[in-house]
Protein backbone atom coordinates (compact mmCIF):
# COMPACT_ATOMS: atom_id res chain seq x y z
CA UNK A 1 0.00 0.00 0.00
CA UNK A 2 3.07 2.20 0.68
CA UNK A 3 2.94 5.67 2.94
CA UNK A 4 0.75 8.67 1.92
CA UNK A 5 1.03 10.85 -0.48
CA UNK A 6 1.89 14.29 0.47
CA UNK A 7 -0.13 16.60 -2.28
CA UNK A 8 -0.83 20.43 -2.41
CA UNK A 9 -3.38 21.86 -4.85
CA UNK A 10 -2.87 25.55 -4.84
CA UNK A 11 -5.18 27.91 -7.19
CA UNK A 12 -3.98 30.98 -8.29
CA UNK A 13 -6.47 32.91 -10.64
CA UNK A 14 -7.23 30.42 -13.45
CA UNK A 15 -4.21 28.02 -12.78
CA UNK A 16 -4.31 25.18 -10.36
CA UNK A 17 -0.72 24.26 -9.26
CA UNK A 18 -0.59 20.14 -7.88
CA UNK A 19 2.59 19.15 -5.75
CA UNK A 20 3.16 15.72 -4.83
CA UNK A 21 5.63 14.36 -2.90
CA UNK A 22 5.40 10.75 -2.84
CA UNK A 23 7.41 7.93 -0.20
CA UNK A 24 8.89 5.21 -2.34
CA UNK A 25 12.46 3.42 -1.98
CA UNK A 26 12.56 4.01 -6.11
CA UNK A 27 15.36 0.94 -5.80
CA UNK A 28 17.29 0.94 -8.81
CA UNK A 29 18.20 -2.49 -9.00
CA UNK A 30 22.01 -1.28 -9.35
CA UNK A 31 22.76 -0.61 -5.55
CA UNK A 32 24.60 -2.76 -3.23
CA UNK A 33 24.04 -3.79 0.27
CA UNK A 34 26.33 -3.98 2.95
CA UNK A 35 26.63 -7.68 1.97
CA UNK A 36 27.34 -7.13 -1.34
CA UNK A 37 24.26 -7.85 -2.03
CA UNK A 38 22.31 -6.20 -5.21
CA UNK A 39 19.08 -4.81 -3.87
CA UNK A 40 16.20 -5.98 -6.49
CA UNK A 41 14.80 -2.58 -8.59
CA UNK A 42 11.33 -1.63 -7.08
CA UNK A 43 10.17 1.78 -8.20
CA UNK A 44 7.03 3.29 -9.26
CA UNK A 45 6.31 3.09 -12.91
CA UNK A 46 2.88 4.82 -13.37
CA UNK A 47 1.53 8.27 -12.10
CA UNK A 48 -1.92 9.41 -13.21
CA UNK A 49 -3.13 12.91 -11.60
CA UNK A 50 -6.68 13.59 -12.44
CA UNK A 51 -9.03 16.30 -11.89
CA UNK A 52 -12.82 15.83 -11.12
CA UNK A 53 -12.48 12.22 -13.30
CA UNK A 54 -10.43 13.92 -15.87
CA UNK A 55 -6.82 13.33 -16.48
CA UNK A 56 -4.41 16.16 -16.13
CA UNK A 57 -1.15 14.25 -16.03
CA UNK A 58 0.19 11.29 -16.22
CA UNK A 59 3.65 9.59 -16.36
CA UNK A 60 6.17 6.80 -17.03
CA UNK A 61 8.92 6.70 -14.83
CA UNK A 62 12.12 4.75 -14.63
CA UNK A 63 15.04 3.78 -12.11
CA UNK A 64 16.22 7.66 -12.25
CA UNK A 65 13.67 9.10 -10.32
CA UNK A 66 14.94 9.98 -7.33
CA UNK A 67 14.04 8.42 -3.99
CA UNK A 68 10.69 9.41 -2.30
CA UNK A 69 9.55 11.03 -5.93
CA UNK A 70 8.81 14.48 -6.24
CA UNK A 71 6.52 16.07 -8.68
CA UNK A 72 5.16 19.46 -9.44
CA UNK A 73 2.76 20.99 -12.82
CA UNK A 74 -0.41 23.44 -13.62
CA UNK A 75 -2.57 23.00 -15.62
CA UNK A 76 -5.86 25.69 -15.99
CA UNK A 77 -9.22 25.47 -14.91
CA UNK A 78 -9.89 23.75 -11.02
CA UNK A 79 -12.29 25.74 -8.27
CA UNK A 80 -11.27 25.88 -4.62
CA UNK A 81 -12.50 22.75 -3.15
CA UNK A 82 -12.37 20.17 -6.36
CA UNK A 83 -10.61 16.65 -5.64
CA UNK A 84 -6.73 16.44 -7.25
CA UNK A 85 -6.69 12.48 -7.29
CA UNK A 86 -3.12 11.34 -7.56
CA UNK A 87 -2.43 7.42 -8.25
CA UNK A 88 0.83 5.30 -8.67
CA UNK A 89 1.47 1.87 -9.34
CA UNK A 90 4.77 0.23 -9.12
CA UNK A 91 6.98 -2.61 -10.45
CA UNK A 92 5.88 -5.22 -8.09
CA UNK A 93 2.28 -4.35 -9.20
CA UNK A 94 1.66 -2.29 -5.49
CA UNK A 95 -0.54 1.06 -5.74
CA UNK A 96 -1.65 3.76 -3.85
CA UNK A 97 -4.56 6.48 -4.60
CA UNK A 98 -4.75 9.52 -2.49
CA UNK A 99 -6.88 12.70 -3.25
CA UNK A 100 -6.51 16.21 -1.95
CA UNK A 101 -8.71 19.47 -2.08
CA UNK A 102 -7.89 22.36 -4.32
CA UNK A 103 -6.83 25.31 -1.89
CA UNK B 1 -49.71 14.17 -13.17
CA UNK B 2 -48.70 12.42 -16.18
CA UNK B 3 -46.32 15.82 -16.70
CA UNK B 4 -44.99 15.39 -13.93
CA UNK B 5 -43.85 11.53 -14.29
CA UNK B 6 -42.50 13.11 -17.73
CA UNK B 7 -40.11 15.80 -16.00
CA UNK B 8 -39.20 13.30 -13.64
CA UNK B 9 -38.37 10.84 -16.76
CA UNK B 10 -36.45 13.30 -18.23
CA UNK B 11 -34.25 14.95 -15.60
CA UNK B 12 -33.70 11.10 -14.40
CA UNK B 13 -32.44 10.60 -17.86
CA UNK B 14 -30.30 13.18 -17.26
CA UNK B 15 -28.66 11.91 -14.09
CA UNK B 16 -27.79 8.65 -16.29
CA UNK B 17 -26.32 10.63 -18.59
CA UNK B 18 -24.10 12.23 -16.46
CA UNK B 19 -22.92 9.15 -14.38
CA UNK B 20 -21.61 7.73 -17.49
CA UNK B 21 -20.48 10.26 -18.48
CA UNK B 22 -18.12 10.04 -15.52
CA UNK B 23 -18.36 6.60 -15.70
CA UNK B 24 -16.06 6.69 -18.78
CA UNK B 25 -13.85 9.32 -18.04
CA UNK B 26 -12.67 7.32 -15.60
CA UNK B 27 -12.56 4.38 -17.66
CA UNK B 28 -10.01 6.26 -19.66
CA UNK B 29 -8.04 7.61 -17.29
CA UNK B 30 -7.65 3.62 -15.72
CA UNK B 31 -7.03 2.51 -18.78
CA UNK B 32 -4.09 5.50 -19.85
CA UNK B 33 -3.22 4.02 -16.21
CA UNK B 34 -2.92 0.53 -17.15
CA UNK B 35 -0.96 1.35 -20.34
CA UNK B 36 2.24 -1.08 -19.60
CA UNK B 37 5.26 0.75 -18.86
CA UNK B 38 7.95 1.20 -21.62
CA UNK B 39 10.44 -0.97 -20.51
CA UNK B 40 12.04 -0.97 -24.18
CA UNK B 41 12.61 3.07 -23.78
CA UNK B 42 13.35 2.43 -19.89
CA UNK B 43 16.14 0.05 -21.12
CA UNK B 44 18.11 2.15 -23.81
CA UNK B 45 21.54 3.17 -23.11
CA UNK B 46 21.31 6.41 -25.91
CA UNK B 47 19.13 9.04 -27.68
CA UNK B 48 18.83 7.38 -30.35
CA UNK B 49 17.70 4.22 -28.88
CA UNK B 50 15.37 6.17 -26.43
CA UNK B 51 13.77 8.07 -29.45
CA UNK B 52 13.77 4.64 -31.33
CA UNK B 53 11.85 2.98 -28.36
CA UNK B 54 9.64 6.07 -28.12
CA UNK B 55 8.68 5.76 -31.40
CA UNK B 56 10.18 9.01 -32.50
CA UNK B 57 11.89 10.36 -35.15
CA UNK B 58 15.25 12.81 -35.33
CA UNK B 59 14.73 15.66 -32.79
CA UNK B 60 15.16 18.68 -33.67
CA UNK B 61 17.37 20.91 -31.32
CA UNK B 62 15.14 23.54 -30.01
CA UNK B 63 15.24 27.15 -28.49
CA UNK B 64 11.92 27.07 -27.04
CA UNK B 65 12.76 24.41 -24.46
CA UNK B 66 13.75 26.07 -21.37
CA UNK B 67 15.25 23.99 -17.98
CA UNK B 68 13.91 25.49 -14.91
CA UNK B 69 15.02 25.01 -11.39
CA UNK B 70 17.33 22.61 -12.56
CA UNK B 71 21.19 23.28 -10.78
CA UNK B 72 24.52 24.22 -12.99
CA UNK B 73 26.06 21.65 -9.85
CA UNK B 74 24.44 19.08 -8.03
CA UNK B 75 26.20 18.48 -4.76
CA UNK B 76 24.29 15.19 -4.39
CA UNK B 77 23.25 13.10 -7.44
CA UNK B 78 21.11 11.20 -5.43
CA UNK B 79 18.41 14.10 -5.91
CA UNK B 80 19.20 16.69 -8.12
CA UNK B 81 15.65 18.86 -8.87
CA UNK B 82 14.72 19.15 -12.92
CA UNK B 83 12.40 21.24 -14.40
CA UNK B 84 11.46 21.48 -18.11
CA UNK B 85 9.42 23.90 -19.52
CA UNK B 86 8.44 23.87 -22.94
CA UNK B 87 6.73 26.96 -25.24
CA UNK B 88 6.36 24.72 -28.16
CA UNK B 89 2.88 24.73 -29.01
CA UNK B 90 0.40 21.72 -28.92
CA UNK B 91 3.62 20.02 -26.07
CA UNK B 92 1.80 16.52 -26.03
CA UNK B 93 4.78 14.94 -23.84
CA UNK B 94 7.86 15.77 -21.98
CA UNK B 95 10.42 13.22 -21.36
CA UNK B 96 13.91 13.35 -19.40
CA UNK B 97 17.07 11.81 -19.94
CA UNK B 98 20.41 11.15 -18.86
CA UNK B 99 23.24 10.67 -20.72
CA UNK B 100 25.66 9.07 -18.34
CA UNK B 101 23.14 7.27 -16.41
CA UNK B 102 23.08 3.48 -16.51
CA UNK B 103 19.60 3.82 -18.25
CA UNK B 104 19.35 6.95 -20.27
CA UNK B 105 15.71 7.43 -19.96
CA UNK B 106 14.45 9.00 -16.50
CA UNK B 107 10.98 10.11 -17.17
CA UNK B 108 7.89 10.20 -19.36
CA UNK B 109 5.15 12.32 -18.45
CA UNK B 110 2.18 12.73 -20.77
CA UNK B 111 0.95 16.24 -20.81
CA UNK B 112 -2.89 16.54 -21.79
CA UNK B 113 -4.23 19.94 -23.46
CA UNK B 114 -4.96 22.35 -20.42
CA UNK B 115 -1.88 21.19 -18.70
CA UNK B 116 0.51 23.56 -18.98
CA UNK B 117 4.03 22.16 -20.52
CA UNK B 118 6.42 23.10 -17.37
CA UNK B 119 7.12 19.93 -14.81
CA UNK B 120 9.46 19.54 -12.21
CA UNK B 121 10.53 16.36 -10.77
CA UNK B 122 13.76 15.20 -8.97
CA UNK B 123 16.05 12.62 -10.41
CA UNK B 124 18.85 10.93 -9.87
CA UNK B 125 22.32 11.11 -11.65
CA UNK B 126 25.27 8.89 -11.83
CA UNK B 127 27.81 11.18 -12.58
CA UNK B 128 28.41 14.98 -14.20
CA UNK B 129 26.59 14.38 -17.68
CA UNK B 130 23.85 16.00 -20.09
CA UNK B 131 20.77 16.08 -19.15
CA UNK B 132 18.06 16.45 -22.46
CA UNK B 133 14.80 17.21 -22.49
CA UNK B 134 12.98 15.67 -25.14
CA UNK B 135 9.30 17.34 -26.27
CA UNK B 136 6.93 15.60 -28.43
CA UNK B 137 4.74 18.37 -30.02
CA UNK B 138 2.61 18.02 -32.58
CA UNK B 139 3.69 14.73 -33.89
CA UNK B 140 7.06 16.37 -33.70
CA UNK B 141 10.25 15.56 -31.38
CA UNK B 142 12.12 18.74 -30.51
CA UNK B 143 15.39 18.42 -28.00
CA UNK B 144 17.62 20.44 -25.69
CA UNK B 145 20.41 20.00 -23.52
CA UNK B 146 21.90 21.33 -20.19
CA UNK B 147 24.74 19.71 -18.25
CA UNK B 148 24.60 19.38 -14.60
CA UNK B 149 27.98 18.82 -12.85
CA UNK B 150 28.12 16.07 -10.20
CA UNK B 151 30.13 16.15 -7.33
CA UNK B 152 28.69 13.06 -5.87
CA UNK B 153 27.31 10.11 -7.71
CA UNK B 154 23.53 8.98 -7.06
CA UNK B 155 23.67 5.90 -8.21
CA UNK B 156 25.66 2.72 -6.92
CA UNK B 157 27.98 2.61 -3.99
Amino acid sequence: MGEPMKIRATLTGDTTEVKVLMTHAMETGQRKDAQGQTSPAWLIQTILVTWNGKSVLSAQWGPAVAKNPFLSFRFKGGAKGDKIVVRWIDSRGDQRTDEASIA
Amino acid sequence: MNDGRRTFLKSGGGVTLLTLLAAAGWLDAEEALAQTWNKAAFDTHSLGDTLHALGGNEPAQSRDIEFVQTPEIAENGAVVPVGVASKIPKTESIAILIEKNPNMLAAVFDVPAGTDPVISTRVKMAQTSNIYALVKADGRYYVAAKEVKVTLGGCGG
